[in-house]
C-alpha cells in the first residue's frame, strides 16, 4: 500500500518538527520518492545516523508500504 | 537456519570479504535499480567486490535489514563497516569522497 506525499512528511515532521522537507516523487506511484531533508537534530551525526533518524520516522513503513526513499540529509549550516 | 545462525552468517560473510555489496540480484544481472547503481560505480572505480543475493534467500533479505537495522537494500560493507545504502553511496560518489573513502580502507581502486 504505497504512501502519499502529505503522509510522508507529516511521519517525517512528527520526529524532526524543525525538519524543512523537498519532496519529489519520481515514479507518480506514490512508490518511489526522494527526499531533501535539513534539520538542525542531524547536527554531530554521521550520513547513516541521520538516515536511521529519518527511517525511524517512518517507522516500518520504508522498504514495505513505501518501496523507495532516496534521502539527503542536510544540516542548517551546510545549506548555507 | 535459526534467526541468530543467519546473523552469524551474515557476521561472517562480512569480516571474511573485504568489499561486500548485499543486493537484490547479481553484479551481471541486477534486479533493482538502486542494486544497479551501486554496481556501477563500484566497477567505474574499479573496485573488487563479492556479493549476496538478497533474492535468492528471504532468511538473508529480512536478516541483513536487522544486522544493519537498515530497512532497504543493497547494503555495502567495506572492511566489515556498513557504509550505506544506495543514497549514501551515490552521494559520497558525487562529492568525490567514495574513491578516497576506499583508499584510506586500503581498498585498491582504478
Amino acid at each position: 500500500m504505497p504512501m502519499t506525499s502529505s503522509d510522508l512528511i507529516r511521519y517525517i515532521k512528527e520526529k524532526l518538527p524543525d525538519a524543512n522537507i523537498e519532496i519529489n516523487d519520481l515514479a507518480g506511484d506514490n512508490d518511489h520518492y526522494s527526499a531533501v531533508i535539513t534539520s538542525n537534530s542531524f547536527v554531530g551525526k554521521n550520513r547513516i545516523q541521520q538516515h536511521q533518524m529519518v527511517h525511524d520516522a517512518l517507522k516500518d513503513k520504508l522498504g514495505t508500504d513505501l518501496h523507495a526513499l532516496t534521502i539527503k540529509t542536510i544540516t542548517p549550516k551546510e545549506k548555507g | 537456519m535459526a534467526n541468530n545462525e543467519i546473523q552469524d552468517w551474515i557476521r561472517n560473510q562480512i569480516s571474511s570479504n573485504e568489499v561486500l555489496l548485499f543486493m537484490k540480484g547479481s553484479p551481471e544481472q541486477p534486479q533493482c535499480g538502486f542494486s544497479g547503481q551501486v554496481v556501477q560505480m563500484l566497477n567505474y572505480l574499479q573496485v573488487d567486490f563479492n556479493s549476496v543475493n538478497v533474492l535468492a534467500d528471504e532468511e538473508i533479505r529480512s536478516g541483513i535489514k536487522e544486522f544493519s537495522n537498515w530497512p532497504t537494500v543493497p547494503q555495502l560493507y567495506v572492511k566489515s563497516e556498513f557504509v550505506g545504502g544506495a543514497d549514501i553511496i551515490k552521494e559520497m560518489f558525487q562529492e568525490d569522497e567514495l574513491l578516497d573513502f576506499f583508499k584510506d580502507k586500503g581498498i585498491k581502486t582504478k
